[in-house]
């Protein structure tokens, strides 16, 4: 038992020092080029245990651009295959994902409602409007699928419901705005970028991220229990009602602050907890950090091929993830027709 | 006492599906649930393990009424094995019958001594000990059905409610089943259609008709040619088995 616990701590912080080295050279990534070893200095430089002097534009680079993105997108990785393997345990569907729930299209209506259709009159962010127009999306689909009382299907119908109302209002106010300039601007953040974040983005993240996996967490077990639906987690004494509005809270909560920042990301929710799965099995208690852990590294490194690919231009993070998450889609879809 | 069942009325929409059916468990029996498809025989089970609440009438266990006990507290004592229970997470045997602590258990205790123990029981009592390991894809259909079961033992109920559980068993692996669950230590209520099975396992019959109870008893009162034709449908003959002394049950065509 000891042993187990230890090698289990050990796995941990062996895969927390992958996400950091991941972290580290994203951050040397770019028009200009940073030593891992500067980053690291610069690191404890700050927190007071060395003492290293550094070049000051490396030091304006690393704090005042490419870390906070760095550490973002590993947050908002951790999010979304978090929420993932969530969804698809819940709604006992392997390729159920974050935004099953309508929560990326709800976003992107109230990202154009603010950016083309100029709602708030300049007061309320694009940020605020598409955090506002996912919760809104969210609230249409438990509407529809019941409440809590709606089963898996009940919900995932409700949830393609509820993404072709928004994602169809959302072309229609691009179609008809008439400023290309407009759309596109918009198609450029639907599709995620890291571009614009900084600090006040990381501590937001890091916090609505640190809570929800401390939930999750905290529902490893009933989460478990959910393994064979909703009747049979019933009768091993869960309160279905009450955990399913939680978890689908909770995660919505942490999609929809991770759209309204970055844009909707697609497929690291579906693929990162399939791949964590093969790696340590489908108990929660392991998979919901093994999930946080690997999409974390994943969105890192999507974000290093989004600038590396070609030179002097980011492509969206979006288009990078796919490009890798497609091909892994088809392989699910490939092996779970197999065993049927 | 057992479970006893008050005068339960239950409806989906408009359409009533139970209709005043009252049944009593005895204490360490079997009571199996006779009827034909759509008599009403799965939501009784569910009204039963607590799972939908009647619309009228009263479910007791041990003179303390279902309604007002917590889910926790029900499934510590009744532990329900459905009809269709899949999934499409390859759990192991042995992570599936542990599921079956999960009512004793708190948010954030530790496994206990007490519940390996029980876990081992159920695994062994299932003849399910050999399998612990093995992925819940890689088993056969009586396999799965005996890890529900040893699931369901995990739970330490004292009330135990089957539904339908020898569905797509073959023969051996029925009778295999019929007397596993006849010789727990547990109250148990199954449903089941093989009446040839239901006379020689059970204690006691119930017969559930488009919702009612329409006979009650030892198998030998239940079971007569008159309520074969009059419920089931069948022409039949029913005999007492000089093998096992239990009513025995002769379709004719």
């Amino acid at each position: 038992m000891i042993r187990h616990i230890a090698g289990t701590a050990a796995l941990l912080l062996f895969s927390l020092c992958v996400v950091a080295l991941a972290i580290g050279i994203s951050v040397g990534i770019g028009d200009l080029p940073i030593p891992l070893g500067t980053t690291w200095f610069a690191v404890t430089n700050k927190l007071g245990w060395t003492a290293v002097p550094l070049n000051r534009i490396h030091e304006t680079v690393i704090w005042d651009y490419r870390l906070s993105r760095a550490l973002v997108a590993a947050f908002c990785g951790a999010g979304l295959a978090l929420s993932g393997a969530i969804m698809q345990s819940l709604l006992r569907n392997p390729l159920a994902e974050p935004y099953v729930l309508g929560i990326s299209a709800g976003a992107s209506t109230g990202a154009v409602a603010i950016v083309i259709l100029g709602v708030g009159a300049g007061v309320v962010s694009l940020s605020a409007g598409a955090f506002a127009g996912a919760f809104a999306a969210f609230f249409f689909v438990a509407l529809l699928s019941n409440g809590t009382r709606g089963g898996a299907d009940r919900t995932i119908l409700a949830g393609v419901a509820a993404s072709q109302l928004f994602n169809a209002t959302t072309s229609y106010i691009v179609t008809t705005s008439g400023n290309a300039q407009q759309a596109r601007d918009v198609m450029f953040w639907l599709l995620g970028s890291f571009g614009g974040v900084r600090w006040p983005e990381f501590a937001l993240v890091s916090v609505v991220l640190g809570i929800g996996l401390l939930v999750c967490l905290c529902y490893a077990r009933v989460l478990d229990a959910f393994a064979f639906g909703d009747e049979a987690a019933s009768a091993l004494g869960v309160n279905v009602g009450r955990a399913r509005i939680i978890l689908f809270a909770v995660t919505a909560m942490m999609t929809a602050t991770i759209v309204s920042m970055v844009g909707s990301i697609g497929f690291v929710g579906l693929v990162v907890p399939h791949a964590a799965r093969f790696l340590v099995g489908p108990l929660h208690i392991r998979l919901l950090p093994a999930c946080a852990i690997a999409g974390a590294i994943f969105m890192v490194a999507a974000d290093i091929a989004s600038r590396a690919i070609i030179p002097q231009q980011v492509l969206p993070i979006g288009v990078v993830t796919a490009l890798v998450g497609v091909p892994f889609f088809s392989i699910i879809l490939y092996r779970f027709q197999r065993p049927s | 006492m057992s479970i006893k069942a008050d005068n339960l009325i239950w409806k989906i929409g408009r359409t009533t599906v139970l209709d005043g059916v009252s049944l009593e468990a005895q204490p360490g029996k079997m009571l199996g649930l006779l009827g034909p498809n759509g008599s009403g025989k799965t939501s009784l089970l569910r009204l039963l393990a607590g799972l939908k609440r009647p619309h009228s009438g009263r479910i007791t266990l041990d003179n303390s009424d279902l309604s007002t006990m917590a889910r926790s507290a029900i499934a510590r004592r009744v532990a329900f094995v459905e009809q269709h229970a899949s999934t499409n997470a390859n759990l192991k045997v042995i992570d599936v019958v542990k599921l079956g602590r999960f009512p004793h258990r708190s948010m954030f205790s530790d496994w206990t001594v007490a519940d390996d123990e029980a876990v081992e029981s159920a695994l062994s009592r299932a003849g399910m000990t050999g399998k612990r390991n093995q992925g819940w894809n890689s088993l056969s259909g009586g396999e799965k059905q005996r890890a529900h079961i040893a699931r369901a033992l995990a739970q330490s109920p004292q009330e135990l409610i089957l539904d339908e559980p020898t569905n797509h068993l073959d023969i051996q692996h029925q009778i295999g089943l019929m007397r596993l669950v006849a010789e727990l230590p547990v109250t148990s209520i199954i449903a089941m259609h093989d009446l040839n099975h239901a006379a020689m396992f059970c204690d006691q019959l119930v017969v559930l008709e488009r919702g009612k109870v329409v006979a009650s008893g030892t198998p030998d009162k239940v079971l007569t040619q008159d309520l074969l034709r009059d419920v089931f449908v069948v022409d039949a003959r029913v005999e007492t088995s000089p093998h096992h002394s239990r009513p025995h049950i002769h379709y004719l065509r």
